[in-house]
């Protein structure tokens, strides 16, 4: 086994441990002989219950809207060959959550309203984006660029609407725009599998493309590849990741953003590590949302987005400051 | 010699192009100074504002006003533009990343921090009793940031300061979040400084930062040769007997000073350091002196315009500045970025 089959073995036992200790560990802690009977169709009534109905769909959701975040983050990082091009910080993230946060404060939504409107919002976001990055074609800093400027006007307005509000309402604001997976059920497990055996097919088809389109432009054409459609498919993709994702747990900060780097990390071969990002994501999102449930005893719940970011930044810091040779890519 | 001919020319034009784009950011600046004395949800004759500055009338409100409340934030708006603008330029510079924002230092999710702990856990409410703490709060996470970015073997690279400041400044920011969901009082008052204002700073304020505004200022526009150099990459910039990371050190210890004053004055004002640069580049070209220089003036322009406009649009009451200047920067923005090419970044 080469450096990435080893790393891509490891993280995925590493997922599948946490997975079941995620689901086996609670208020009522199931053993382990118990919980594979449970799963496998057997087990006490109130095992399933509690499997089936409490803990399965919040592990399931937190491991697929990671491969979401996961792999959105890697290719807009890739494409646009900039280690800040994620969509936390190129506005995407930002037009889920203004549409977020005004339904929730201004219309006085919930549940699947919020959802639809976070979704919309970071459509309308990056379509606002891509037109205008496009100049007798699209250029990927110009994208990046245009994107922040967004991301700036979104958190003014957030900014706006937070500070008009009733401080209970702006606390309610708070924690959407944090995310977490609190409200799991098993509708948002199918939107999100739906989602899912639609997009990652088509990030494996335009996986070779991309590769080509990292050496830049003009080589990539000589190669053959028809550069706007790729990069626009691309775009397309992962944009539909992030915002289908986002609009079901919130931006769940720092996903999307650290994974691709670690992996690359992790992986030390440069390219794109898709696979390794995705499998970092849900290594993360699992880790985060048991330390949020268990291990933070503040007598609320606390939104999985916080421990994102309380685990994944010191991770990210110390895979910096012990690679000497930082990943080709990020 | 038809060869030499247009380089001369173009070499020229650029020169005289500089110059009139530094005085003409002068010229823009001196007209806010006098809109942001003169204007606002009471009206006041420019006539009074000789009268306000130099001969005060005892017992005339129009002039109270303006000594009293417009004075005072347009000092603060100039000291914060100034100190973001120049931050911004040389942030760009030092990680040779185009969207590198001082914040990216972490300076501001310091501050941030250290703000949040002076509610809540010492309940502090008077944004006197801050300037201190986002002092602190801004150069330990600046320190951390550049600690962090420094390790390894080839010291402080532009990937690993992009990095290592996005990483501490989500880490920090979730631990801000965590208080604050938990915590209602706390978020009422950290939203209102949290926003970003001119308003309500004092000149006490002023007094206590204006000194780290000049020295960071002065060691900015120093490291402005340093930077041109290590814009050409690190090998090259080292090859031409650039001692690379005392000048990244300089610089980074430039955007401490300034980012850290400017978010004592003023909150954690975002936007004004990435914009600057980016509204400034295209006249002044890719030399950092240049751009610390003008960057220095138009700063300052930008944030008294967003807080000029936050006080007419919804008079009698107010938008924070830091509200208004990404809502009427992020447009400017964007249409440069439309406009112009991308090739010089």
């Amino acid at each position: 086994m080469n450096r990435t089959q080893r790393i891509i073995t490891g993280l995925s036992i590493g997922a599948l441990a946490l997975a079941l200790v995620s689901i086996a560990v609670g208020a009522y802690t199931l053993a382990l002989p118990d919980l594979l009977a449970t799963l496998f169709g057997g087990g006490t009534p109130s095992d399933r219950f509690i499997v089936f109905k409490l803990r399965l769909p919040r592990v399931l959701l937190a491991m697929l809207v990671a491969v979401g975040f996961g792999l959105a983050g890697a290719l807009f990082q890739s494409l646009l060959r900039n280690p800040l091009a994620s969509p936390d910080i190129i506005g995407i993230s930002g037009g889920a959550s203004v549409a977020a946060v005004l339904s929730l404060l201004i219309f006085g939504a919930t549940g699947l309203v919020v959802s639809l409107s976070a979704l919309v919002g970071a459509l309308i976001v990056a379509f606002v984006i891509y037109l205008l990055s496009w100049r007798s074609g699209m250029n990927g800093m110009r994208f990046v660029l245009i994107g922040v400027g967004i991301a700036f006007m979104a958190q003014s307005v957030i900014g706006y609407l937070i500070t008009r509000g009733d401080v209970r309402d702006a606390q309610q604001a708070l924690v959407w725009m944090v995310g977490g997976l609190g409200g799991a059920s098993w509708e948002d497990v199918l939107i999100m599998v739906v989602s899912l055996v639609v997009l990652v097919p088509a990030v494996v088809l335009l996986a070779s493309r991309l590769r080509m389109l990292q050496l830049g432009d003009d080589l990539a054409a000589g190669l053959g590849v028809a550069v706007q459609r790729s990069r626009l498919a691309l775009i397309v993709v992962a944009v539909a990741l992030v915002a289908i994702a986002t609009a079901l747990v919130g931006p769940l900060a720092f996903v999307a953003f650290v994974s691709a780097p670690i992996a690359r990390r992790l992986v030390r071969g440069g390219g794109l590590a898709l696979v390794p990002s995705a499998l970092v994501a849900i290594v993360l999102v699992l880790g985060a949302d048991f330390v949020a449930q268990h291990l933070l005893a503040t007598g609320t719940q606390v939104p999985t987005g916080i421990v994102t970011g309380i685990v994944g930044a010191p991770y990210l810091l110390w895979l910096i400051s012990t690679t000497n040779r930082e990943g080709r890519a990020s | 010699m038809t060869q030499t001919v247009p380089a001369s020319r173009t070499t020229l034009s650029l020169r005289t192009r500089r110059w009139v784009t530094l005085f003409a950011a002068l010229g823009l600046l001196a007209v806010v100074l006098v809109l942001s004395l003169a204007l606002g949800a009471r009206g006041v004759e420019f006539s009074q504002i000789w009268q306000a500055l130099f001969a005060p009338e005892a017992g005339n409100n129009d002039q109270l006003v303006i000594r009293e409340l417009r004075l005072p934030r347009t000092i603060v708006g100039v000291l914060a533009g100034l100190s973001l603008g120049v931050a911004g330029a040389v942030m760009q510079g030092v990680t040779r990343n185009p969207l590198a924002d001082p914040g990216l230092l972490g300076v501001n999710a310091g501050a941030s921090l250290a703000v949040v702990f002076a509610i809540s856990v010492l309940s502090i409410s008077n944004p006197t009793g801050y300037i201190w703490f986002a002092f602190a709060g801004a150069a330990a996470a600046a320190s951390i940031v550049y600690a962090i970015g420094s390790l390894g073997r080839e010291g402080a690279t532009p990937v690993k300061l992009v990095l290592a400041g996005t990483a501490v400044t989500a880490g920090i920011t979730s631990m801000i979040s965590l208080v604050l969901i938990s915590d209602a009082d706390t978020l009422n008052t950290y939203r209102f400084w949290s926003v970003g204002s001119l308003a309500s700073r004092n000149l006490d304020a002023v007094q206590i930062v204006i000194g780290f505004v000049m020295i960071g200022a002065v060691l900015a526009i120093t490291s402005g040769r340093m930077l041109n150099l290590v814009a050409l990459g690190d090998d090259l910039a080292r090859g031409l007997g650039q001692r690379i990371h005392v000048a990244r050190a300089i610089a980074a210890g430039a955007v401490v000073l300034l980012c850290g004053s400017a978010t004592a004055l003023a909150g954690p004002i975002v936007f004004v350091g990435l914009v600057v640069p980016h509204i400034v580049r295209p006249f002044t070209g890719p030399d950092y002196r240049w751009i610390i220089a003008v960057s220095a003036v138009v700063g300052p322009s930008l944030l008294l315009v967003a807080d000029i406009v936050g006080r007419l649009v919804v008079a009698p009451s107010e938008l924070e500045a830091g509200l208004v200047v990404a809502l009427i920067g992020a447009p400017v923005m964007i249409a440069l970025v439309r406009r112009v090419k991308l090739a010089g970044l």
